[in-house]
């Protein structure tokens, strides 16, 4: 049996990792964006109180290495008491790094926001949550879909770091067969090409994006 | 009985960082009143009309939109963000920068505030929409996106947009200073029908043949002080003062 074979036929183990890997990207993707746009929300208007923390925050995780993050969640939080589950705690690890990170490219893009737009909607009536929802954060999405794409990319790499916390990932599948079966060069191109596979899904959909914005004469930034 | 003003300022006095942009300023503006603010660069024109919807905080006097106060509840407490929302909308405002959302399509930027603001249906705030278009010659421009039209496409988009709110009045700060000169006729034009189907308006411009064509009013200001208040062929032909007099000499010529 050749080692493609041997692969071959623990391909349900790859499907499995794929999966996780999958579930574990989207649904931190999905809350630390949602995350970040609440952090640049907050950071509206007449809040100051909390400006500092949320720059503290911010500043904080982007000086953080991931690694040691989900290490400090996993493995650390628990001589405090506080024990998770390999998968919760790193879909937090992944969603406030990644959250940060969000938070300050959407934010960077906001101090240079066009104030008029601003006062055309509270002119109109517009809340403040309305008016963030429906003039800001869609044109902060266009402007800065280029920089979002690149974090997603980033996002989507840092789930293979969770293979150290135990998370049954992709990662985790192909590290699995290659010590059982010692083909850790197959096994680990077999995991580049799953990996490739959400990176070309990701890049048509900031392609997707992209077409959206540039019918409006929305430059990438 | 006199009708309750469109607008009344009394005793409006707003200062930046200690220095005084407007002071004492008094006035009222009746429905269906068309009302001109002429004055130079920095007399304090924008602060005044930006004080009326309170995109600026007035440091002093009360302003009254038919009648209700605006920034100021009823108990004395300033409004809540709710109610001050509520009054804005009575107010339709017309920037010099156009400000029209650039995500949006025209339909859609002139439908957002009555979907989203006011609750309309999406039918019930396209079928205002598409008679507003129509109104200031855009229909047919309805799916297109604000970087594909001129400046003053933008501002007649910008107008219908205001217009969606159904406000009481509609204030107009420069909207022609931006346009290149082959522009400005498009828009002045639109303005002036809406003085013709007896809108309310406050108009800051600097288009002297135009405010004397369709005021009822001018009102001159001076380093944030109304200094002549007057009927527009009153204004123009007879300026009390010398201040006026010099400020028709440098601007008229340009006309
Ligand atoms: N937000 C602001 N902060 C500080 N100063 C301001 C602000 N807005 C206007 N000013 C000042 O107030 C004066 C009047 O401005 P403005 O009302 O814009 O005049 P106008 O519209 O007649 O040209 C100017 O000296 C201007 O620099
Ligand atoms: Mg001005």
């Amino acid at each position: 049996m050749s080692n493609w074979d041997i692969l071959w036929s623990s391909y349900d183990v790859f499907l499995s990792g794929f999966y996780n890997t999958l579930k574990l990207f989207g649904l931190s993707a999905v809350l630390a964006f949602l995350m970040g746009s609440a952090m640049v929300f907050l950071l509206e208007g007449s809040r100051p109180r909390l400006k500092v923390p949320l720059r503290i925050f911010i500043d904080g995780m982007r000086m953080l290495p991931f690694l040691i993050l989900a290490y400090l969640l996993y493995y650390g939080l628990p001589s405090a008491g506080i024990r998770m589950s390999a998968w919760t705690a790193g879909i937090i690890a992944l969603v406030i790094y990644h959250g940060a990170y969000f938070a300050e490219i959407l934010r960077g893009c906001r101090s240079t926001f066009a104030q008029g737009q601003v006062e055309a909607a509270i002119a109109q009536g517009f809340s403040q949550p309305k008016m963030f929802m429906r003039i800001i954060l869609p044109q902060l999405i266009l402007k800065t879909r280029g920089l979002l794409g690149n974090q997603l990319i980033i996002l989507l790499k840092d789930t293979a770091f969770l293979v150290i916390i135990t998370v049954r990932e992709l990662t985790a599948a192909a590290s699995s067969l290659s010590s059982t079966y010692f083909i850790p060069m197959e096994a680990f191109i077999v995991v580049i090409g799953f990996y490739w596979l959400i990176s070309i899904g990701l890049e048509l959909f900031i392609k997707m994006i992209g077409r959206f914005g540039a019918k409006r004469g929305f430059e990438n930034a | 009985m006199p009708e309750t003003a469109a607008v009344s300022i009394r005793n409006l006095s707003k200062s930046f960082d200690g220095t005084e942009v407007l002071r004492d300023v008094s006035l009222e503006v009746q429905p269906g009143e068309v009302v001109s603010i002429l004055g130079s660069s920095g007399s304090g024109k924008s602060t005044l009309l930006r004080c009326i919807n309170w995109l600026e905080q007035p440091d002093r006097g009360d302003i009254r939109i038919a009648g209700d106060r605006i920034g100021v509840s009823d108990t004395g407490k300033p409004m809540s963000r709710r109610e001050l929302a509520g009054m804005r909308a009575r107010l339709g405002m017309v920037f010099q920068g156009f400000n029209l959302w650039p995500h949006l399509s025209v339909l859609r930027n002139v439908t957002e505030a009555p979907i989203h603001v006011q609750g309309l249906s999406k039918a019930e705030a396209d079928e205002r929409a598409m008679a507003l278009l129509e109104k200031v010659g855009m229909a047919d421009k309805r799916e297109q996106y604000p970087y594909t039209l001129s400046g003053g496409q933008k501002q007649r988009v910008a107008i219908a947009r205001a217009l969606a709110m159904q406000p009481k009045v509609m204030l107009f700060d420069e909207p022609t200073s931006a346009l290149d000169p082959e522009l400005v006729g498009e828009v002045l034009g639109v303005i002036k029908d809406l003085s013709k189907e007896g809108y309310t308006m406050v108009l800051v411009t600097h288009e002297m043949e135009f405010a004397r064509a369709v005021s009822d009013q001018v009102v001159f200001l001076d380093k944030g002080i109304i200094i002549e208040k007057s009927h527009p062929s009153e204004f123009f032909e007879n300026p009390k003062t010398d201040r006026v007099r010099r400020f028709l000499e440098l601007e008229a010529p340009a006309v």
